[in-house]
């Protein structure tokens, strides 16, 4: 029984699992995960091939106890490299980067490796953590379901805010200069459908806003969106996301 | 002359520990500036001013001002190679960005005064002791024992202290003594704990051990 924040309703749906061959990385991801996305653009960045292997967190499969063998939160994404098994998509974002060096995603520059550092962790510890299904369903069952909207809004003006103020004097082309780099990866999937996902419009964020129309320009971004994935539903009459607004 | 560096810090705030421990481990010398989290300090202009985004801690090295622990910890990685924070063997490394990561985006935003305060406020007291019960019981037993059985040597990831450690140590060290969390169901753990503390730069960087933690006529 599906319970949380999104429902997906199939009309007429068909789920089409791509099958690949052998391939040395394997990427445990849901389309819909925004740690996940990142992940992709990062091995779309890096031109990686890699097998992808779908995890419907809708069906709870994060809970099953092959993949806590390969996730012990339970959390999308994993990935596969030969022997080494990773969880946490900023570990698995900097391990890529550390041993696929082509298209580095951090800057020589010790002040602007820091500000991305700092960027990508206000998403994936600030923003991130507070939008997670488990808090959402806490306050729905706890607090009421009307409050959902109201707490990840907040959160989500918080971390704009001080991305927003972070970056400014940084930015170019992207979030930190005229090279896609870590802060952006994190970055796109946050921003990219957050209106149509939690009714929150970005356009009180100007560089966000900016930025968010740059990303959708990029191939590796565009190929990554959770539309262009798998396991997204694919020959649907319509879905339904029953929103938390 | 350099000027000497400058920390950002709470005596309780678990991402402040992190930093402390680094810059003890490195040998590095700072200045300790408190900023009273239960007092919204953090919100003070003057503060602002300095840290537009208002972050516990940073760090103020020159005209540099840097927040956000995990980002503190690398450039202080980067700038004063002593002491070495990460492996340099890649899947070790790889696991202490994992360990850091899990701590700091599953356990210890869950447990930190926003959340806890929305809890306190919106459903109970009693609520919050229950929330942090089921959060660092998932995030640790479930993940970490189990994730670093296959690692662990003296400390986390071998047997020197790695970026893990500093990320585990004081969240560890906070649900026990903050929380009287039980940690005999984690043995791995529970070792942890107990090498983190006869670590001299930990111990230094306990929170008791800050020029803020109030004394015993004072009150928080």
């Amino acid at each position: 029984m599906l319970k949380g924040f999104f429902s997906i309703v199939f009309i007429n749906s068909t789920i089409h699992m791509m099958t690949n061959g052998e391939k040395k990385l394997q990427l445990y991801s849901c389309f819909i995960s925004h740690p996940s996305f990142s992940v992709r653009i990062a091995l779309n960045l890096k031109g990686l091939d890699y097998e992808c292997k779908s995890i419907n967190v809708f069906k709870g499969e994060q809970s099953h106890p092959e993949f806590l063998k390969i996730s012990p939160m339970g959390f999308v994404p994993a990935l596969l490299d030969g022997d080494m098994v990773l969880a946490e998509s900023s570990a698995i974002i900097l391990y890529l980067d550390d041993k696929y060096p082509q298209h580095p995603l951090l800057p020589h520059d010790l002040k602007k490796r820091a500000i991305n550092y700092q960027a990508a962790n206000i998403i994936s510890s600030t923003i991130q953590p507070t939008l997670r299904i488990p808090i959402l369903a806490y306050i729905r069952d706890n607090v009421g379901p009307d409050e959902r909207i109201t707490w990840v809004h907040k959160h989500l003006g918080k971390g704009f805010t001080a991305l927003e103020i972070l970056l400014k004097d940084h930015a170019g082309k992207y979030a930190t200069g005229d090279e896609i780099c870590l802060v952006d990866v994190l970055l796109a999937p946050q921003i990219i459908g957050t209106l149509e996902r939690y009714n929150y419009d970005i356009s009180n964020y100007p560089l966000l806003s900016r930025l968010s129309e740059s990303y959708k320009q990029v191939p590796a971004i565009r190929n990554a969106l959770p539309e262009n994935q798998p396991d997204f539903p694919k020959e649907v009459k319509g879905i339904i996301l029953i929103r938390i607004y | 002359m350099t000027s000497k560096l400058q920390l950002y810090s709470f005596f309780m705030s678990s991402c402040s520990f992190r930093v402390r421990i680094a810059l003890n481990l490195k040998g590095l010398d700072y200045e300790y500036k408190a900023i009273n989290l239960f007092k919204n300090e953090q919100s003070h202009p003057e503060y602002l001013k300095m840290n537009p985004i208002g972050y516990v801690p940073a760090l103020v090295d020159g005209d540099i001002v840097l927040a956000d622990s995990f980002a503190i910890i690398l450039y202080l990685e980067e700038k004063h190679p002593q002491h070495p924070l990460l492996p340099r063997d890649l899947a070790k490394k790889a696991i202490n960005y994992q360990v850091a990561n899990i701590v700091a985006s599953s356990i210890q935003p869950l447990l930190a005064l926003p959340v806890m305060n929305y809890i306190g406020e919106n459903v109970g007291e009693d609520a919050k002791i229950q929330w942090v019960y089921k959060h660092a019981a998932k995030g640790f037993a479930a993940a970490l024992e189990i994730l670093l059985k296959d690692h662990a040597g003296k400390y986390a990831t071998g047997d020197e202290i790695y970026l893990a450690d500093l990320f585990l140590a004081p969240q560890i060290i906070s649900l026990k003594e903050r929380f009287n969390f039980d940690m005999s169901d984690y043995p791995l753990l529970s070792r942890l704990c107990e090498a983190y503390k006869q670590v001299p730069a930990i111990q230094k960087a306990l929170p008791e051990n800050q020029p803020d933690f109030p004394s015993t006529e004072g009150k928080i």
